[in-house]
């Protein structure tokens, strides 16, 4: 590197002690990296040992997943593609009918799912609640609600309530109450007391203090994760169908069990979009909630 | 503290009238905020009835529903394995396995893409447009359904679980990675250009030095949240304790499934602590 682009080089014996310091300052550090990355590969091969790698058969298979994303490509040809597009989608009506019931399925499971968790919230925030075990079991309750996913919350409800999409919400709600209760209470632990003081004298009563000191705070931040959580659980409400949960994952379910290529496709490619989309605008309207700043 | 906000309410209180005449701005009503906020409450209201009156609601359903769930809570006591505790074990190891090496194999898939996807390493903006849509059709399949497509490739078991996660986080730690690589700050880098390096150089020793405990973090993290999903791949076939959960919640062997959710859950509260000790430890103490 010494000598490039009209750079004097330095004179030998002063680079020898240069890197000499150099070598000595980074050893520490490279030996740590290698340590590092020796439980790595220990790791690797204990989990490739228990995981069933295999890697011959994944060499032997790998055309096998270009061939089936070769099947599933849509059967368009240029001789009359607006005919084939239609042929493509000759399902549309209903299978958007399922989409509207997958988005409807998120919007309903965040919503009561963010309600519950905006009331747990209050009671697991350390800088309000006094009794410490009330907040320990809210903050247990919430880590259970977020820790079991929501798929076997769906598992088990659709043996209690039947199946249907009315599963899928409160599957999707509890799970939901879980994370958002964990971060909206992260939220009201940081908002800063001095409004609430400060409304309180000048005389505002408790209901207008919390109305006017502590949700101005708070709201735009939990709108925010309320957002990111129902573009999450547009993705989850996906495939509650998989096991009876209503949406638009039953539909897929069985096109891709019964070989179906060209709606495996089709249905693929509507739930990308959908997602797509929800993506774009709730990072939208995200960004004009708590300013350009990502999560 | 509680006497002089005391009183300075009721002084407050006694002077409203005037206050009200002195500051006629502040007590104004904003009439087009409040119409605004109505209408966002009902659109929100008027989704949920819609929601409510679409996917087949109803009250005694869940009434009936919840005293059957009841009943199973009673059904799950006390948790027991019932003989199968080393049956689970090793499914649970399984897992881990499938969560540990997909979010390797995906850091190490994202790791050079995250690169063509971020705005001062590559300047082209076709290029890092492509890069990023791409990894976001990654993102958007969910877990379950690229297990389903991996399965058609490798079989049924946990190989293809572990692929299936290392695809779809692929997608999502190439967005972090890029976007983490964009926050960086360039002065290291134009330093290393200045005194000669090549625009390898540049980024092996102006950006990886500062970037790579951030990307650590993350990918931590990512294996903290993959050891949940990892356990409902089962689901599908995909390996993982998922595939005894499906089955023991379809013949209603509640002992074994309570038993089975707390394995979990300690497990994923045990790799929470370590990976937050190790988070800490890499990006400081602000990691949460």
């Amino acid at each position: 590197m010494g000598s490039a682009r009209g750079l004097t080089p330095l004179p030998p014996e002063r680079e020898a002690a240069l890197s000499g310091l150099y070598a000595r300052a980074t050893a520490a550090a490279r030996r740590r990296t290698l340590a590092g990355l020796a439980i790595v590969a220990v790791l690797t091969v204990l989990a490739g040992l228990i995981a069933e790698v295999r890697p011959l058969v994944f060499a032997e298979n790998i055309g096998k997943f270009t061939a089936y994303i070769y099947q599933i490509l849509p059967p368009i040809g240029l001789e009359h593609p607006l005919e084939d597009v239609r042929a493509w989608y000759w399902g549309l009506p209903k299978w958007l009918g399922l989409l509207g019931e997958t988005i409807l399925m998120a919007y309903l499971g965040t919503l009561l799912g963010g309600l519950a968790g905006f009331a747990l919230s209050f009671v697991a925030a350390a800088n309000l609640v006094r009794s410490r075990w009330l907040r320990i079991g809210a903050k247990r309750l919430l880590e259970v609600c977020r820790t079991v996913p929501e798929v076997v919350f769906a598992l088990i409800f659709v043996i209690a309530f039947g199946l249907g999409p009315m599963v899928g919400v409160l599957a999707i709600a509890i799970h939901t109450t879980g994370a958002l209760g964990k971060l909206f209470s992260e939220v009201v632990e940081n908002i800063d007391l001095r409004p609430v003081e400060g409304l309180s004298a000048s005389g505002a009563s408790w209901v207008q203090t919390v109305r006017f000191a502590v949700l101005p705070q708070v709201l735009s931040n939990f709108a925010s994760y309320a957002l990111l959580r129902f573009e999450i659980n547009v993705r989850g409400a996906g495939v509650m169908g998989f096991v009876g949960a209503g949406g638009i994952g039953q539909e897929f379910l069985v096109a891709i069990r019964n070989f179906y290529y060209a709606d495996v496709s089709a249905i693929l490619v509507l739930i990308i979009l959908t997602v797509f989309c929800i993506d774009l605008a709730t990072e939208r309207v995200r960004h004009r909630l708590i300013g350009p700043e990502p999560h | 503290m509680s006497a002089r906000p005391e009183a300075l309410r009721a002084a407050a209180r006694a002077d409203l009238d005037r206050l009200r005449a002195r500051y006629p701005a502040q007590f104004r009503i904003d009439w087009a905020a409040r119409a605004r906020l109505a209408g966002l409450l009902g659109l929100l209201l008027g989704l949920a009835a819609l929601g409510y009156w679409r996917l087949d609601f109803s009250m005694a359903r869940i009434f009936h529903g919840l005293g059957r769930l009841g009943s199973f809570a009673v059904l799950m006591l006390p948790p027991s394995p019932e003989g199968q505790f080393w049956t689970f074990l090793h499914a649970l190891g399984e897992t881990l396995g499938i969560a540990f090496l997909g979010t390797l194999a995906a850091a190490i898939l994202a790791f050079p893409v995250a690169f063509l996807a971020a705005r001062n390493v590559v300047p082209n903006p076709f290029a890092h447009f492509a890069v990023r849509r791409g990894l976001d059709v990654m993102r958007s399949v969910d877990v379950l359904i690229w297990a389903l497509i991996w399965i058609n490739v490798v079989g049924l078991g946990p190989f293809a679980g572990a692929l299936a996660i290392a695809c779809s986080d692929f997608g999502a730690l190439g967005k972090l990675f890029s976007e983490a690589i964009e926050t960086c700050d360039r002065k290291p880098g134009e330093g290393v250009v200045a005194s000669g390096g090549s625009s390898l150089h540049r980024i092996r020793f102006g950006l990886i030095p500062a970037v790579l405990p951030v990307l650590a973090s993350q990918v931590l993290y990512f294996f903290e949240s993959n050891t949940r999903s990892a356990t409902i791949i089962g689901i599908v076939g995909a390996g993982g304790i998922g595939q005894y959960l499906t089955e023991l919640i379809r013949v209603l062997e509640l002992k074994q499934v309570a038993f089975l959710v707390l394995m979990i859950l300690v497990t994923v509260a045990a790799i929470d602590w370590v990976s937050t000790r190790l988070r800490r430890g890499l990006i400081g103490p602000a990691a949460r």
